[in-house]
């Protein structure tokens, strides 16, 4: 859909609500806007940058009066379209919302405003113990907002769980322009979980203004092991024994060969090039478990065939093979003009069949895909490498990406394990649900956000769907987006 | 109500069979709920069974109550319509279990001891030990929302329920998350239907995510003088770098009623009751480290058990404390309070003031997580205990709300739910629960009037 040009009179009321400089609409300026982590691109047709729960109010109201698209978004770092306005609009941003209003060390708790920095308040707290266990690997720029909307998740949400274990309660605007408080800082609030909804509704219900979310205290002691294989299926063999030995680690991550000489050659964390796979395991908790765990998950590495275990000794050590794992896209991104991750899910014992279906889509359209992976908890994000100036590989890059998400859904996987639906997934919904199930999903929207005036067409399928895919050159030098 | 008519009673024969449609009066008292007993009640074999039944029930604007071991039916508020119970029970499959992956799908019929079996098999368990558990089945135990003292470590259900299929009022079948632990495809509709009463569906299969058996757990049972030091050892835990599977703090009155469960442990005190799992030096750590801050607060007693049953036998030490409270009073009547756990203190003392004040015996359990379950014990029902009793919780559920926490009375006898604030104090966001319930149920037949404000 082309943007129209936007209503002046509505300009002039956004600018009368929130100051001048709050509110974007040249196009220069909006050409930030067009963008989030994904391949996908809309222009918006104002961008504003509300202060107070109150502007988000008048902002509801205006786009309600003018009936224009409204549309919230955090860092944009998001990885499936959720912040892009794909119908154009007003894009809502909470760059300026972003105080941590509350820090309840005692009962673990902190309340903040949906702009502040994922990582930035782990930092805050830092030195009270505790931390937000959520951490996408794009923590250093993402948003709790963000994170509340996509429900995210990160490495190591396999001991922590993922943003909605950690979230108590949500302020936040509905699209009628009414305030609500849902949850509470205490447990068990009577009625509907509506928190548990309004978590990873990927801001289709309502723009949430503030969050109360539970703090985790910081293990004692993290022991942060590399196990380096000859065959992916030992080292998926590996991940399905540790559960077996009733040990939880708190993140369990894999890379194949491609993906770690890709890595290395840029971050020089010490992969050796020639293996086929690596884990990166991580155990914590009290010093005795820890290294109980980690010596048991080195046997354990061992008897699946590791060429080599290395412990991590010191955080510096530590850091370094995370940076390797966290830094895994932008090193893929100096390889290619565009490159294109997914997110399904499987189980995990079905890992070594999927990485060799993989393997084959890949060869069928002749294209690079490097694996890199939540493997303890089955969250594949094969990267697909393609050029997508060449109409033709744009076209065969998403239908391998399209056979790769039919494959983990026939192992009884799903489309998205953390990166949500979007505009980019909508299209696959029907795969997973029903459409009886997908109409009881817009009924519930449709409570909320009965015009739909709120992130429109995102999560569900649109008949045009297909059609509207953009991408985003990705040039040779950028770092990539990086999914968590 | 009246006994179904015949139509009824034929259509739900010819959808369920004839063996699995009860009409008899005598037979029907069992699927009472708050002093109303259905029409008929009915046991489906299937999820297709299940939806055929509201459907009809729809049509015919048949008020719906789902059960399965009917041991938690007096929670909540009764059904303004009551003339179908559906009895989940023939529904009690595993539906797929894949240890390697820790995933597992049943029907909700399944009795929670019987699933506990078959988790152990395979060095498994899931954390819904909660109270009622020797009989409840996991829809019950689900829709009622009920807890478990393993909320410390592992959380609520909320946590590690993966996804669920359920049929909505108007006889649809519906779903929402999947079978793999990580997964945002789409709304968390399951997460509303835990604690729900049943009024937005009938639940017909659950997906969990299990969890491995750790080496070994032990309990320790710390005994002191008040509540005071009970509740700042639950704070000098949290603040350690000890991670218990259960921490739970009881009232003297509450450690007598537990005392057949607590065994070896029972006291007579007001007791922290922690447990912990791993290897054997893991636990000693965390029994010398329990020691140091027991000795630190003057404890009058320290004792240490290792559990045969691990995880679940820390668990049973304090789970069944509603059930032993309500056993032990003809009119017991249960808040549940949520506060934060540095208001702990304060809602305890409140608590206890206003049950002395009214000269109520009372028992306390709280868990560390800052949910304190307070029971008011009257030796008899009758007026004037109501009467204290009203007197004592309208106390208690101000408090709550003064301390910013949240006050439910769960269970009281029957014939006080209309007087007592059985759901506590009205919440902003009841009217976005309200346009929730006519989405899910349109001909609001699905336990009407049970849920909070009369949803």
């Amino acid at each position: 859909m082309a943007p129209t040009q936007i209503d002046s009179r509505l300009l002039h009321d956004l600018k009368k609500l929130l100051g001048r400089g709050d509110v974007l609409h040249k196009p220069d300026d909006l050409l930030l806007y067009e963008y989030d982590g994904s391949v996908d691109v809309a222009r918006p047709d104002c961008v504003v940058f509300p202060r107070t729960a109150e502007d988000v109010v008048g902002i509801v109201r205006l786009a309600n009066r003018y009936q224009i698209p409204l549309v919230g978004r955090g860092a944009g770092t998001g990885l499936s379209g959720g912040a892009i306005a794909r119908q154009g609009g007003i894009i809502t941003s909470f760059a300026r919302m972003n105080r941590i209003l509350e820090i309840d060390a005692e009962n673990q708790r902190a309340r903040v405003q949906p702009g502040v920095v994922n990582s930035d308040l782990s930092a805050a707290v830092e030195h009270l113990g505790l931390h937000f266990a959520p951490d996408p690997s794009s923590q250093k720029a993402c948003t709790i907002g963000g994170n509340v909307s996509e429900n995210s998740g990160g490495p190591h949400t396999l001991a922590y769980g993922v943003t909605t274990n950690h979230v108590l309660a949500l302020e936040a605007v509905l699209p009628s322009g009414e305030l609500v408080h849902l949850g509470g800082a205490a447990l068990d609030s009577p009625g509907y979980d509506l928190p548990g909804l309004f978590v990873g509704s990927e801001g289709t219900l309502a723009l949430v203004t503030e969050i109360t979310v539970k703090l985790t205290h910081l293990p004692e002691m993290t022991k942060t092991l590399l196990a380096i294989y000859e065959s992916v299926d030992d080292a998926t063999e590996t991940v399905v024994e540790i559960t077996a030995r009733g040990i939880t680690p708190a993140a369990c991550e894999m890379m194949d060969g491609w993906t770690i000489r890709a890595v290395e050659d840029y971050v020089h964390a010490g992969f050796p090039l020639d293996s086929a796979a690596i884990l990166l395991i991580e155990v914590d908790g009290l010093r005795e478990a820890a290294e109980y765990e980690a010596a048991e998950v080195a046997e354990v590495c061992r008897l699946h065939r590791a060429r080599e275990v290395r412990v991590a000794q010191d955080a510096r050590e530590r850091d370094l093979l995370w940076k390797g794992r966290k830094n895994a896209f932008g090193a893929v991104g100096r390889l290619s003009p565009t490159y294109y991750t997914q997110d399904g899910v499987i189980p995990r014992t079905k890992l070594p069949a999927t990485l060799r279906r993989i393997s084959e889509v890949g060869q069928k359209y002749g294209f690079a895909i490097g694996n890199i992976f939540h493997a303890g908890d089955g969250n594949l994000h094969p990267i697909i490498l393609f050029d997508a100036r060449d109409p033709q590989q744009f076209r065969n890059a998403v239908a391998a990406s399209d056979e790769i998400i039919q494959f983990c859904i026939e192992v009884g996987g799903s489309i998205t394990g953390e990166h949500g639906v979007g505009m980019e997934k909508d299209r696959l919904m029907p795969l997973l649900f029903s459409e009886a199930d997908l109409d009881l999903m817009r009924r519930v929207r449709d409570v909320f956000n009965p015009a739909g005036l709120l992130n429109p067409a995102k999560i569900f399928p649109t008949k045009k769907s297909c059609g509207e895919i953009h991408v985003r050159p990705v040039p040779a030098t950028a770092s990539g987006p990086a999914p968590a | 109500m009246n006994a179904a008519s015949t139509t009824i009673v034929s259509r739900l024969t010819e959808i369920a069979g004839p063996s699995n449609v009860i009409a008899d009066p005598a037979q029907l008292r069992a699927y009472e709920i708050c002093g109303k007993t259905p029409g008929a009640a009915v046991r489906p074999g299937s999820s297709e069974d299940v939806a055929e039944i509201v459907k009809f029930a729809a049509a015919e604007r048949l008020g719906i109550v789902a059960c399965g071991a009917r041991t938690k039916l007096d929670m909540g508020a009764p059904p303004r319509q009551y003339d179908l119970a559906l009895d989940m029970t023939r529904l009690d499959h595993v539906a797929a279990y894949d240890p390697g992956d820790l995933t597992l799908g049943v029907e909700p019929g399944i009795p929670l001891s019987r699933l506990e079996g078959v988790l152990a098999e395979h060095g498994q368990f899931l954390p819904l030990d909660a109270p009622f558990m020797k009989r409840a089945t996991v829809g019950g135990t689900i829709a009622s929302g009920v807890d478990s003292p393993l909320r410390q470590f592992y959380g609520t259900a909320r946590d590690y329920v993966l996804g669920m299929e359920f049929v909505t009022g108007d006889g649809a079948p519906a779903k929402s998350g999947g079978r793999v632990v990580k997964n945002v495809a789409g709304y968390d509709l399951h997460k509303l239907m835990i604690g729900a009463l049943g009024t937005l569906g009938v639940i017909t299969k659950i997906n969990f995510r299990t969890f491995p058996l750790p080496a070994g757990a032990r309990t320790l049972v710390v005994t002191l003088e008040s509540a005071r030091p009970a509740l700042d050892l639950r704070h000098f835990v949290a603040r350690s770098p000890l991670r218990p599977l259960t921490a739970e703090i009881l009232s003297p009155r509450a450690a007598e009623l537990l005392a057949d469960d607590l065994g070896a442990l029972s006291t007579t005190r007001w007791a922290l009751v922690a447990s912990f799992a791993g290897t054997p030096n893991v636990l000693e750590r965390c029994e010398n480290e329990m020691r140091r801050m027991a000795e630190q607060l003057g404890a009058a007693g320290f004792a240490s058990l290792d559990e045969a049953d691990r995880v679940l036998g820390a668990s049973s030490r304090t789970r069944e404390f509603v059930p032993a409270a309500l056993k032990s009073s003809p009119a017991a009547t249960i808040a549940k309070l949520g506060v934060v756990p540095a208001r702990m203190q304060q809602i305890l003392d409140a608590a206890a003031k206003a049950a002395d004040a009214a000269e109520l015996p009372w028992a306390a359990l709280a868990r560390g997580v800052g949910v304190t379950y307070f029971a008011l014990l009257p030796s008899e029902q009758n007026p004037e205990a109501l009467s204290r009793v009203v007197r004592a919780t309208n106390d208690i559920v101000a408090e709550c709300a003064a301390l910013g926490g949240n006050a439910t009375i769960p269970w009281c006898p029957v014939e006080w739910k209309s007087v007592l604030q059985v759901w506590g104090i009205g919440r902003g966001d009841f009217e976005q629960m309200r346009k929730l319930k006519k989405v899910f149920d349109p001909p609001g037949i699905l336990a009407p009037g049970r849920f909070v404000g009369g949803i």
